[in-house]
């Protein structure tokens, strides 16, 4: 019992104790304009340039209109319902495509950890695959599948099947393998292994998938409302440009910003929900 | 009757070999031992001497070219719920707290959760780490880790104990201090324990007897019996002497 007193307990990483060493000496309510400020500061530092190098005439008002013109339009498309549609098909392609992706690359790519004939048999067409921008390739789906919806989702869908696959794979083959030996120790069988120790290890690669899944999705939905669509996001700001209704393309790329936060906000706190253990997320 | 054979390991004609660079390497050569119940045996020998296989095999992690172990009369094949393994790295899940580390092999082995937690609380204190049973592992330091991983191996109440140098990462102080730990714990808990380590005081500390292996081929494995009081004093003229003894072993004295 003498080592509690040669070995102090070193507990680390409590949470919510991150106040910044640069607020300590001020009041708690100016402490809390310091924090929004040193995160936010430079955001709001672009915001009013932008409103104020438009409004004042030195840059063209017509190409970058000031941010309240572009609010007053955003708050014209969401408030009169305009925008909405445009959203909730933008939304449907790139969730079906999303979810397609996830129910595809995570159970294959767990299955591809684990066997490595398989592994080591895919490998090769998975980086060419990976490799080929599927860009490039939606003349290809476009031809197969028509200029409908159908070769929406897939490209947006092939697009996000390899970063979610690929580092579900990479996920568990860097599961240790001494943890794994010693759970076989304890009698545990391959089933056990894969349930108490696999999965549970690449759950925080499989999260980067997502990640990167979720970002990719809402980059090749926009590329491909781009082309031959008629509703959606990404049609609307082609076609607000087309028109020269600049502020309404503003108001459609602002939308798709906040798509693409949301997004990763709700994977971020899904993740650290799931993986307390690891490392803090960014 | 059947608590004086529990946790008797005899070992017969026992030999490995590994391939190295297209040449085979023989580690362990024709190798008897008897491993007696309750006893604690700590391997000492060079790197390359073939402890930590010798004990792999024990574990039934790694298979032998020829000859084999048998463990209270049967013949060991593969992993077996009446050894416990304590390795060199302390192999904690890190989404686990202390308390789902310490019930996992209970849980692997289909107890039932609150049995388990139970168990796992009486050893996790045993080690001196009831406040910290709700801890993650990357909260804790390298001994309170290792102490988790001791911990976890004791809930499933081996008669075999098997450690792979466990203590081989601490530094000197925590070391000395986790060696009391082991001592105390082996003599409370009437578990036999076969032990590698290459720190011959460490050896001498905890063994009753020691098994040098011999490095060069043809050399006979050698035991030693350690025939000191416990607790032992390190510092002791004959603590000393044996250690002295092994060192000449090695040809380093």
């Amino acid at each position: 019992m003498s080592l509690q007193r040669i070995e102090r307990p070193v507990i680390i990483g409590t949470r919510g104790s991150g106040t910044s060493l640069g607020a300590d000496f001020l009041r708690p309510g100016s402490r809390a304009t310091f924090r929004f400020l040193s995160r936010y500061g430079v955001l709001v530092a672009f915001l009013a340039l932008w409103q104020v190098s438009s409004s004042a005439g030195w840059v063209n008002a017509a190409v970058l209109p000031p941010i309240d013109t572009i609010v007053a339009a955003l708050w014209k498309g969401l408030a009169g319902g305009s925008l909405l549609g445009d959203i909730a098909i933008s939304l449907q392609r790139a969730g079906i495509a999303f979810a397609a992706a996830v129910a595809v690359a995570i159970p294959l790519g767990l299955f591809m950890g684990q066997v490595r004939a398989v592994e080591t048999a895919l490998d090769p067409i998975l980086q060419v695959f990976r490799q080929t921008s599927a860009l490039a390739l939606y003349p290809v789906f476009i031809l197969l599948l028509g200029l409908g919806e159908a070769s929406k989702v897939f490209v947006i869908f092939w697009a996000t099947l390899f970063p979610l696959l690929l580092n579900t794979i990479s996920g568990v083959k860097e599961v240790d393998p001494k943890l794994i030996e010693m759970a076989r120790v304890y009698g545990a069988a391959r089933l056990t292994v894969f349930r108490r120790v696999v999965l549970p290890g690449a759950v925080p690669s499989i999260f980067v998938g997502l990640r990167l899944s979720a970002t990719t999705a809402l980059l090749l939905l926009i590329a491909s409302e781009m082309i031959g669509a008629n509703k959606g996001i990404g049609f609307q700001v082609m076609n607000a440009q087309y028109n020269f209704q600049i502020p309404l393309m503003f108001a459609a790329i602002v939308i798709l910003a906040g798509l693409g936060l949301i997004a990763n906000q709700a994977l971020v706190s899904l993740q650290r929900r799931l993986c307390r253990w690891s490392n803090p997320i960014d | 009757m059947s608590t004086a054979s529990r946790g008797e390991v005899s070992i017969r004609d026992l030999s490995k070999s590994f391939t190295l660079g297209g040449r085979p390497l023989a580690v362990l050569r024709a190798l008897n031992l008897d491993v007696r119940s309750g006893e604690c045996l700590v391997i000492v020998g060079a790197s390359g001497s073939g402890k930590t296989t010798l004990l792999r095999i024990l574990a039934g992690l790694e298979a032998a070219d020829s000859g084999g172990v048998a463990i209270d009369g049967k013949p060991v094949h593969g992993v077996g719920s009446e050894r416990a393994v304590i390795f060199q790295e302390p192999r904690l899940l890190p989404w686990l707290s202390v308390l789902g580390n310490v019930t996992f092999g209970l849980e692997v082995r289909g107890v039932p959760k609150t049995d388990a937690e139970e168990r796992a609380r009486f050893y996790i204190a045993l080690v001196g780490l009831a406040e910290f049973s709700d801890a993650y592992p990357r909260q804790l330091s390298g001994g309170m880790a290792q102490r988790v991983g001791i911990a976890r191996a004791l809930t499933v109440q081996p008669e075999i104990l098997l450690l792979d140098e466990p203590l081989g990462a601490l530094d000197a102080m925590t070391k000395i201090g986790m060696q009391e730990e082991l001592a105390r714990i082996w003599s409370e808990e009437n578990v036999t324990m076969v032990m590698v380590t290459h720190d011959l005081e460490e050896a001498i500390y905890l063994a009753d007897r020691v098994l040098i292996l011999p490095r060069e081929k043809g050399g006979a494995a050698r035991l030693i019996d350690v025939e000191l009081p416990r607790p032992r004093d390190r510092s002791g003229s004959r603590f000393v002497r044996y250690r002295e003894e092994l060192l000449r072993e090695f040809g380093l004295h």
